[in-house]
C-alpha cells in the first residue's frame, strides 16, 4: 500500500460494540486514533479496556461495528493486523530465561523479520538503550525497570504501525518511568501510533490525547487540557475521579 | 512498647540482596507506608514481619515478639493481605470469610463489627465464587479475610497496585477508618502519591531504605530547590531544557517538567528567553513545593 492511499488513522472505530452473553463489555465505542499520536486508553477495573485492546490487536471478534486496525479489517484481516501491531504489557513481555539476545532472535523470528533484519534491529535498539554490554545476559538477571525498556524495544522492533502499551511503567520506578516514557515520544515522533493504558495520572497528561471509559462506553474523550476545563479540575487525577465515580 | 521493631534486618536469595539492614520501629495505632519500585524489598520485609521468612541477621518483633521464635503468637495477633490475591478461587465470598474466622477459633457473626463497612459492601455476592469478582471486590473480600480475626496490626503488601483511582481512594478510605478503631496498618505502595495518606513512610529502594519520616519532613528535607516549566509542545520542551546548561535535572511530572539547578538559583527570564527563541509558545516557570516523588528520585541519584 502507498503511503498517500492510507488514511491519516490508524485506529478508525465506528460503533465498536462486544457482548458476552447478556452483558456488554464494549458499548458502540466510536474513535479515531491519529497516525503517530500517543492516546492514553483509561478506564476503572473492568470498564471493558482489555475487550476493547484485544478486538484491536486482533484476538477477538466483535460482536459489531466497523473497525479497522492499520487499514485493515478486524473481521476478516487479523493475521495482517497482527504483523502491523506491537504489544507489551507488564505481565506479559519477555522470556526470563532466554537471554536478551534470544528474545529479540525469538520475537523478530515471530514477525517474521529476516536474519540480517533481526541483526540490525537488535543492534539498533541496543545501542538506543545504552545497552549493547548486556547482550548475553539472562533476562532473569537483569532489574524489572531495563526488562520494560526491552520489551518495549522488541515491541517496536519490526517497526509497526501501531503499539500497544498495556500498563507498561506498573510497579517500575519513578526515574525508569519517566525514560520510558523519552522512548514513547521517541517512537511517536517517528510516526509510530502510540496506544497506553496506565493507572498512573501524571502519565495521563503526556498523552496527546485521552480517552476515559466507565462500564463499557467512552465518556470523554479529548486532550488532557480540554479535559481539565471541561470538568474545572486541576489534573486529570480529579477527571478520572469525576467520570469513573 | 512498640507495634513493630526492626533492627539491621537483612536478608539475601542466594547471591540477591533483598533487604539491607532495616532499622525502624512503627508505633500502635500508625499508618505506616513502605513506598517503593518492584524489586526494592518490600515483599521480603512484609513476609519477614509476617513471620514467613526468617532474616539473615537482625532482629524483628512484632509487639515485642521475635519473629524466628515467637511465630505462633504473632500470627494470632496480625492480618497479612499478601500482594497476589490469595484467597479460595473455588470457595464463595461468605465461605471464604468463614474459613478465615474458623481458623482463628472465631465466626464471622462474633467479630462482624470488625468487618462491618466494607464487607457490607460485598455482602449481596456472598454466594458468589472469589474467582467471578472483580478486582475491587477481591481486595475488598482480601481484606475482610485479614480483619475477620480481630488482629492488632495490619499488614498490607501493595493492595492498591493495578487498581484504577477511584477504587485506590476508596481502599485509602477503608484504611482510614481502621486506624480510628486503633490499628496498627503496615503498607507498601509504587504510587508515591499514597505516600501522603501514611503517617510516616520508608522510601526503599534496591533493598535500602533510604529515609524515613513523616511525608511533610521527607519533603522539608528536599535539598534544593525545584522549579515547574511548561509550555505547549512537551517532548520539544523536554530536549530543549536538557540542553540547556544551567540545569542539574529534568524530569516529566504530568503537565509540566521538574527542574533543578546546581547552584540552587535560576535566572527565570533568561530561561524563559531561550525557550522562546527556541519556538515555545505559553511558557510558564514557577518555583514550587516538592512532592514525594521528586524526593524519592533525589534519593535514587545521590
Amino acid at each position: 500500500m502507498h503511503s498517500w492511499m492510507k488514511s491519516q488513522y490508524t485506529i478508525e472505530a465506528k460503533d465498536m460494540v462486544k457482548k458476552f452473553g447478556r452483558f456488554t463489555a464494549n458499548d458502540h465505542l466510536t474513535f479515531q486514533v491519529k497516525k503517530g499520536e500517543i492516546f492514553g486508553f483509561l478506564g476503572a477495573n473492568g470498564a471493558g479496556k482489555t475487550t476493547a485492546i484485544r478486538i484491536l490487536c486482533g484476538l477477538s471478534s466483535p460482536t459489531s461495528g466497523e473497525i479497522t486496525v492499520a487499514g485493515y479489517n478486524v473481521y476478516r484481516q487479523t493475521e495482517k493486523i497482527k504483523r502491523n501491531i506491537g504489544y507489551m504489557s507488564q505481565k506479559f513481555s519477555l522470556y526470563d530465561d532466554l537471554t536478551v539476545k534470544e528474545n529479540f532472535r525469538f520475537y523478530g523470528g515471530i514477525y517474521g523479520l529476516s536474519r540480517k533484519r533481526i541483526r540490525e534491529r537488535t543492534s539498533w535498539l541496543l545501542d538506543r538503550l545504552n545497552f549493547m554490554h548486556a547482550m548475553n545476559h539472562k533476562i532473569s538477571d537483569i532489574p524489572l525497570g531495563w526488562k520494560q525498556k526491552l520489551a518495549f524495544s522488541i515491541a517496536i522492533m519490526h517497526e509497526p504501525e501501531i503499539v500497544f502499551l498495556d500498563e507498561p511503567t506498573s510497579g517500575v520506578d519513578p526515574i525508569t518511568r519517566r525514560q520510558f516514557w523519552e522512548m514513547i515520544y521517541e517512537t511517536a515522533a517517528r510516526e509510530i501510533t502510540v496506544f497506553v493504558t496506565t493507572h498512573y495520572m501524571d502519565e495521563a497528561e503526556y498523552c496527546n490525547r485521552v480517552s476515559i471509559m466507565d462500564r463499557g462506553r467512552i465518556e470523554a474523550l479529548d486532550t488532557p487540557d480540554n479535559l481539565k476545563k471541561r470538568y474545572q479540575v486541576a489534573n486529570m487525577n480529579d477527571v478520572f475521579v469525576q467520570i469513573a465515580r | 512498647m512498640s507495634a513493630v521493631q526492626l533492627e539491621k534486618v537483612s536478608k539475601s536469595y542466594k547471591d540477591i540482596e533483598a533487604l539491607r539492614s532495616a532499622t525502624f520501629e512503627v508505633g500502635k495505632g500508625e499508618i505506616f507506608g513502605l513506598i517503593g519500585p518492584d524489586g526494592a524489598g518490600k515483599t521480603t520485609l512484609f513476609r519477614i514481619l509476617a513471620t514467613l521468612l526468617v532474616p539473615d541477621a537482625g532482629k524483628a518483633m512484632v509487639e515485642g515478639l521475635d519473629v524466628a521464635k515467637e511465630y505462633r503468637s504473632i500470627r494470632r495477633i496480625i492480618g497479612y493481605m499478601p500482594g497476589r490475591f490469595s484467597l479460595y478461587q473455588d470457595l464463595t465470598v461468605e465461605e471464604n470469610l468463614a474459613f478465615f474466622a474458623t481458623i482463628f477459633d472465631t465466626t464471622i457473626r462474633e467479630n462482624y463489627y470488625m468487618i462491618r463497612d466494607i464487607y457490607q459492601q460485598i455482602e449481596p455476592f456472598k454466594d458468589r465464587l472469589a474467582r467471578n469478582l472483580s478486582g475491587g471486590m477481591k481486595q475488598k473480600l482480601a481484606l475482610s479475610c485479614a480483619l475477620i480475626h480481630k488482629p492488632h496490626i495490619l499488614i498490607l503488601d501493595e493492595p492498591t497496585t493495578g487498581v484504577d483511582a477511584v477504587s485506590r481512594k476508596e481502599f485509602w478510605d477503608m484504611l482510614i477508618q481502621l486506624k480510628k478503631q486503633g490499628i496498627t496498618i503496615l503498607v507498601s505502595t509504587p504510587y508515591m502519591d499514597e505516600a501522603g495518606l501514611c503517617d510516616r513512610v520508608a522510601l526503599i529502594q534496591d533493598a535500602r531504605i533510604m529515609k524515613i519520616d513523616t511525608p511533610w519532613q521527607v519533603i522539608r528535607d528536599f535539598p534544593g530547590r525545584l522549579w515547574a516549566v511548561k509550555a505547549a509542545r512537551a517532548y520539544p520542551l523536554l530536549t530543549d531544557l536538557r540542553e540547556y546548561q544551567q540545569l542539574a535535572t529534568v524530569y516529566p511530572f504530568g503537565d509540566s517538567l521538574h527542574v533543578t539547578s546546581p547552584s540552587d538559583e535560576l535566572n527565570v527570564p533568561a530561561l524563559k528567553k531561550y525557550l522562546e527563541d527556541k519556538g515555545h509558545t505559553s511558557v510558564e516557570i514557577a518555583e514550587l513545593t516538592p512532592t514525594i516523588e521528586d524526593c524519592f528520585m533525589d534519593l535514587m541519584n545521590r
